[in-house]
């Protein structure tokens, strides 16, 4: 008989980590995913292409229901698990239900970090993280004309670009000096300040939010400095931290986010977490892509193959308003690296590689990213870099290529045949 | 009316470069260019052009030309109309003659004009403003052989034919390099080489092109040729190879001669000492010349250009005047020639110690000369030769100058006293083709639009003496005119209307031609009176012909196989030469010796050739070759740069480490000029010391010095206008397809050199690639996605390569993969472009994609993400996959 996995959670980390289990277990385990939401999982990063209606909602949903049901999943969407009995391996759901598990996963993701100034409960005040919040956003959008987005990370500017694209005028508000400072260097931030603002988009920097005003429903920020915004749908987009609630009512260790081991397991042996709401190592990861590899890991294990995970490289490998981005490594520099550029305004690409000794230690793309996965590579490897130095940054076609043959010379006497 | 291109014929004309004179068929494209392809039919050539001939093409554009009369105004030249610059040339002449006298005026004419205009210009000069004082930068070329000629022949007289290099069974180079500097007569002599088996030897301080190819290669040292000569003449005496039926009948002074040569070079063994070279080498080569009767000595700049130049002619004639190897097949002295026509401007007497068509300053001839021009004012005696002229110019004698068609402040040795001196000058008339030279800009009062090579129409002679037409097969451009117009215009604003009454160069040539038969009868070599009443129909389709052209043709048109001298007694004279050796001794300061001369591609200051990007990519840099041992004593080291200084001025040039180079000696060319280098101008290192006899300045002798130069950074820079470059950087200018390169060395950063960047390609979309520690900035400037400029600095021992940069900069529209490899220097042919990318998770580009797509190996967003991963992460690029699929579907 399988044993029984529940898995809370119905988003990208959790249909990831059923694809993955159906590769290496198939049948072992009877899998059930507890999602709060009420439809299938979608993924979440198109989240502004829906908004900006570049795609349905039909689109981004990631499994079809017939594929959940194909792979013999019970699919308990619309369902909140409310606790965790660890020590009678039971979950509790807000109907009531309990469903006892011999494997738990916590794929329960982050929640939006509310901004703690006057106004935030006011009506048309959101935040950027389901398709109800673009539900919210698509109505304010056909009612009213402007927008401010609060947060000029990732978040704050797909939320952004979504609503400009949607018709509405949008300012962007950001407490740093630059956009996505986390993931770009200077240039690039300034090059995407001004695409992001070639699509309409205002954007304020170091502003940082005093309250949300308005009569019945918010219409302006205010900022400390005394600027105001005209804003009649304002989104809160400033961040995000592990949704770590459900864990805490188990008992399990609870830093920034869930702790898990190299092996995603909690506090409790038969409890694992991974995506947003795991912290590895210290590290809580925001993006797709380490919460895949949990994914990835975690079935592995599940499937009793020696894997671990080791933390994952952080690349940032994105588009942003239809812009790719890309970064990894120690792309600040540090004392000790040094930097090769390479930019072209007018095709819209910076790349910036950064080396300490032989080493590819960082790198930031902006525009053209095609070679992001290479030098994550080389990043993670820190093969020798040599002799293709200088020519790495117009990437690998080009620098990979074996060095054409020495061309002969012409030697003087080639016109006296 | 113009017609249309594809029915425009071929022109026969003649190459405006060196004295092989190859015919060249060219090709008019109605759009101010033509095709150019050698003349199968002309006998120079059969057809055969060099790399510069094939280049002409490339040479025919208006960018550079001047096309205008430019008068000066202050610090500006302001454009004005012909009558007002010719009167004003006209003017101020005649105002010099009458305030200073006809002696206060001189012309400095070129090898390039034709034989119409040097003929128009020599008769004002000599004729008229009643002074000598015509020289040409012919002086720097042959004057030597000329001299020689001279006292041997008792004329200018070039006894052999080009037929003799096919007969020939040895062939003897002296001071030749023919493989670079008369390639199509060099491959002829390599044909009668192969097929016939004739031996070739070459005479020269440097192992050059055309020594490689030799049989016996004997490095002389410098200015030595004559050691091994005399020595050669001995070597005749004591092995009875003299032709005394022939001595005894045509020559005096074989006694003198002789006893001269074995006070200079008694036997082998000395020979050697003297020439540096050893003794079983001279052997070889005294016992190939002493076996083989047909035999023919060709000499060149390195003869010519020496203060002892015509004891050098007159020592190779020597031993052919002992053997009686003269004028006949495969036998005989023979003088290589530079210019196009040289030969031209000695026939009309456009040297200073000539009067006209051969004839010279005795008063029969200044009589005769007088009578048949109808002339106001007869020279009486010899003018300024070249260098002379300069220190005339210098000491304020002459105050009115006109320059055509060359460029002395760079050709000239010593060419900083020569920059100096035109600066004095109270008139400096430039007839030129271009807008700007370093002659024009020493002091230029007038700039006179001139007719270029394909715009002109006249006739050139080569160095076997054969008269080409150089035909038009180009409009003129802007108001530019020939020369001979030019000068008739002057000379009638002279007040001698009557004399210059030229229509067309036709006219000119005629006159020309019964001036050489006029009281000739036989007494002088030139005569071309069997042309002198020919039609305007008949010039126009002159095929190419050897002179004399008597009014009874002769069979032969060889010389003095049978004597027939032009010395009073129709002797030739055997001269006693002096104990060569270089006119200044090397000193500790100054322990080199420095050679000048020229590369294969370049043509004089590069005026022309440097047109052409094909020439320019042979040798872009100005060079110094040394020995290696020379260069390890000096600490240079090879792709280094050095400066080379002589009493004279000082050059930085590259250093091109050779064992090609004697020790002692360096080589340096002498294209490059203010104009196309900061530091390379070798004119000004070249001493003015002349030759006695001839006047022609020792340009292959001048002690010298040198030392390591460094610069911590080289690069390079392209452009489509004319780049400034800062004073602190060594450069060098070269035409590249579609605009100008600047190969460069700078003391100054990397950082620095972005500031400048910044400033040479202003209001440009300019990318960049910043290297810190790789000490390196490269940055591309683009203008409606054109690339406009490029500027590549690296340390100096990781020098940018510009290949890839300089292909790239000729194509007009650079697609966006070849531009985001431009800074690499790397060439991105053959390179996939992926496109833009679409799955920024594995990195897949829309065309990969697309190909996927459209080659049938994906057919739907899954067989995509299947192929090539794309989608199959984080799937934000699904709904563009998705898009691009449709695309892709209904494209098809």
């Amino acid at each position: 008989m399988s044993e029984p996995l529940v898995i809370i959670g119905n988003g990208m980390a959790a249909a990831r980590l059923v694809e993955e289990l159906n590769k290496r277990a198939l049948g072992r385990y009877a899998v059930a995913v507890i999602g709060d939401e009420p439809r299938l999982a979608y993924n979440r990063v198109l989240l502004s292409s829906v908004l900006a209606r570049e795609v349905s909602r039909g689109d981004i949903e990631l499994k079809s229901a017939d594929w959940w049901r194909a792979h013999g999943v019970t699919l308990l969407y619309g369902h909140r698990a409310v606790s965790i009995d660890a020590d009678i391996r039971r979950v509790k759901l807000a109907n009531g239900a309990t469903l006892p598990y011999g494997k738990l996963v916590l794929a329960t993701g982050s929640k939006a970090i509310r901004l703690n100034v006057p106004g935030m409960d006011m009506p048309g005040v959101v935040t950027f993280r389901d398709l109800a919040d673009v539900a919210s956003m698509e109505l304010a959008a056909k009612a009213h004309k402007q927008a401010a987005v609060i947060g000029g990370g990732l978040l704050g500017l797909e939320a952004a670009y979504g609503l400009a694209k949607a018709g509405m005028q949008v300012s962007v508000i950001h407490l740093m000096e630059r956009l996505m400072e986390r993931q770009l260097d200077p240039h690039a931030s300034a090059m995407l300040k001004a695409a992001v603002e070639a699509k309409g988009i205002a954007v304020h920097l170091n502003a940082e939010t005093a309250a949300i005003k308005g009569e019945r429903r918010a219409n302006k920020v205010l900022l400390k400095d005394g600027r105001d915004i005209g804003a009649d749908l304002v989104v809160v987009a400033a961040g995000i931290r592990a949704n770590s609630d459900l864990a805490a009512t188990a008992g399990l260790a609870i830093n920034r986010g869930i702790t898990v081991d190299d092996h995603l397991r909690t506090s409790r042996a038969d409890i694992y977490a991974i995506g947003e709401c795991a912290e590895h190592r210290g590290t809580c990861y925001g993006l797709v892509e380490p919460a895949y590899e949990q994914a990835r890991v975690l079935a592995g294990h599940l499937a009793e193959q020696q894997v671990a995970y080791e933390g994952s490289v952080l690349a940032t490998n994105l588009k942003v308003s239809g812009v790719s981005v890309y970064s990894a490594g120690e792309f600040m520099g540090a004392p000790g690296t040094d930097n090769i550029v390479l930019s072209d305004p007018g095709l819209g690409s910076y790349k910036k590689l950064v080396f300490k000794a032989d080493k590819l230690v960082g790198a930031v793309l902006f525009g053209d990213t095609a070679d992001g996965l290479w030098y994550s590579d080389l990043i993670r490897t820190g093969a020798p870099i040599g002799a293709i130095r200088g020519d790495l940054v117009f990437g690998r076609a080009l620098a990979e290529r074996s060095p054409p043959k020495a061309e002969s010379k012409p030697v003087l006497k080639d016109l006296a045949a | 009316m113009n017609a249309p291109a594809q029915h425009l014929p071929n022109v026969r004309t003649a190459c405006p470069y060196c004295g092989v004179g190859c015919g060249v068929l060219a090709k008019p494209d109605g759009r101010g260019g033509a095709a150019i392809a050698g003349d199968p039919e002309h006998p120079a050539n059969f057809g055969r052009l060099c790399s510069k001939g094939s280049a002409l093409g490339d040479t025919l554009g208006l960018e550079t030309r001047l096309l205008h009369p430019m008068l000066r105004d202050g610090d500006a030249m302001q454009r004005v109309g012909w009558d007002d610059a010719l009167d004003h040339v006209a003017d101020n002449l005649s105002c010099s003659i009458i305030k200073h006298g006809p002696d206060s005026v001189a012309f400095y004419l070129s090898g390039q004009l034709l034989t119409e205009d040097y003929y128009v210009a020599n008769k004002l000069m000599k004729g008229f403003i009643g002074s000598a004082n015509v020289d040409t930068n012919s002086r720097l070329c042959m004057a030597s052989s000329v001299a020689g000629h001279h006292r041997a022949f008792g004329a200018d007289t070039v006894p052999g034919s080009y037929a003799d290099l096919d007969a020939a069974d040895l062939i003897v180079l002296v001071g030749s390099d023919a493989a670079w500097c008369h390639p199509v007569l060099y491959r002829r002599m390599m044909a009668n080489k192969r097929e016939r088996g004739a031996k070739l030897v070459v005479i020269d301080p440097r192992r050059t092109a055309t020594a490689e190819e030799a049989d016996l290669f004997l490095s002389v040292a410098p200015g030595m040729d004559a050691a091994l000569f005399c020595g050669l003449l001995v070597h005749l005496a004591g092995t009875q190879a003299f032709d005394f039926a022939y001595i005894d009948t045509y020559t005096t002074g074989l006694a003198e001669a002789l006893t001269r040569a074995k006070q200079i070079a008694p036997d082998v063994a000395a020979t050697g000492r003297l020439t540096g070279l050893g003794v079983a080498e001279v052997a070889k080569f005294f016992d190939l010349f002493t076996a083989t009767a047909k035999a023919v000595t060709c000499f060149s700049q390195g003869v010519n250009q020496s203060a002892q130049g015509t004891d050098k002619v007159t020592s190779i004639i020597n031993c052919h005047l002992a053997t009686g190897r003269i004028g006949k097949p495969g036998m005989g002295p023979f003088s290589l020639t530079g210019q196009p026509n040289a030969m031209g401007g000695r026939e009309v007497g456009g040297l200073a110690n000539q009067l006209a068509a051969h004839m010279n300053f005795g008063p029969e001839d200044i009589d005769r000369v007088g009578r048949f021009w109808n002339a106001k004012a007869m020279a009486r005696r010899e003018g300024r030769k070249a260098v002379d002229m300069v220190d005339a110019i210098s000491r304020g004698e002459i105050k009115a100058l006109w320059v055509m068609a060359t460029n002395p402040a760079v050709s000239l040795p010593n060419a900083r006293h020569v920059r100096e001196a035109l600066g004095k000058l109270d008139l400096l008339v430039v007839s030129e083709n271009v807008a700007g030279n370093d002659t024009i800009r020493t002091n230029a009062h007038v700039l006179l639009p001139a007719a270029a090579w394909g715009e002109k129409d006249g006739t050139v002679t080569n160095s076997e003496r054969r008269i080409s037409r150089q035909r038009t097969f180009l409009p003129l451009p802007g108001e530019a005119q020939p020369d001979w117009w030019i000068v008739s215009q002057v000379a009638r604003r002279m007040g001698f209307a009557e004399a210059f009454a030229y229509r067309s160069a036709a006219d000119i040539f005629r006159e020309h031609a019964a001036l050489s038969a006029f009281e000739n009868e036989g007494t002088r070599d030139f005569d071309i009176g069997g042309l002198k009443d020919i039609s305007d129909a008949a010039f126009d389709a002159l095929k190419p012909v050897q002179w004399p052209v008597r009014s009874a043709s002769r069979e032969d048109s060889r010389f003095f196989a049978k004597g027939g001298f032009y010395t009073p007694d129709g002797k030739a004279r055997m001269i006693a030469p002096d104990m060569p050796h270089p006119h200044a001794a090397v000193t500790p300061e100054f322990p080199l010796r420095l050679n000048t001369g020229r590369i294969r591609d370049q043509w004089h200051t590069m005026t022309r050739t440097g047109l052409s990007p094909r020439l320019g990519a042979h040798l872009p840099e100005p060079f110094v070759e040394v020995h290696p041992d020379d260069a390890a004593k000096a600490g240079l080291k090879h792709d280094g740069f050095a400066r080379v200084t002589t009493p004279y001025g000082a050059c930085v040039l590259k250093v091109v480490v050779s064992d090609g180079q004697q020790r002692g000696s360096l080589f340096a060319p002498i294209h490059w000029s203010g104009e196309t280098s900061s530091h390379a101008r070798v004119g000004e290192l070249v001493t003015p010391a002349v030759d006695p006899h001839s006047g022609q300045p020792e340009a292959k002798a001048t002690p010298a010095s040198i030392a390591p130069v460094s610069y911590t950074h080289r690069g390079f820079a392209l452009s489509r206008d004319r780049l400034l470059l800062p004073d602190d950087t060594w450069w060098a200018r070269v035409k590249v397809g579609g605009g100008e390169g600047v190969l460069l060395a700078s003391n100054a950063a990397p950082d620095v050199w972005r500031m400048r960047a910044a400033d040479m390609f202003i209001g440009c979309e300019v990318s960049e690639f910043i290297d810190t520690a790789g000490d390196s900035y490269r940055m591309a400037a683009f203008a409606d996605g054109r690339l406009v400029g490029a500027l590549f600095i690296g340390p100096f021992a990781r020098t940018p390569q510009w290949d890839a940069v300089k292909a790239l900069f000729e194509v007009e529209a650079l697609s966006d993969a070849q531009r985001r490899g431009v800074l690499s220097g790397k060439s991105t042919d053959g390179l996939a472009d992926p496109g833009p990318v679409v799955c920024a998770c594995f990195g897949v580009g829309l065309n990969i994609i697309r190909t996927a797509l459209a080659d049938g190996t994906a057919s739907n967003v899954e067989e995509v993400g299947q192929a090539l991963r794309a989608g199959t992460n984080c799937g934000s690029c699904l709904p563009e996959l998705k898009r691009i699929v449709n695309d892709v579907a209904h494209a098809v």
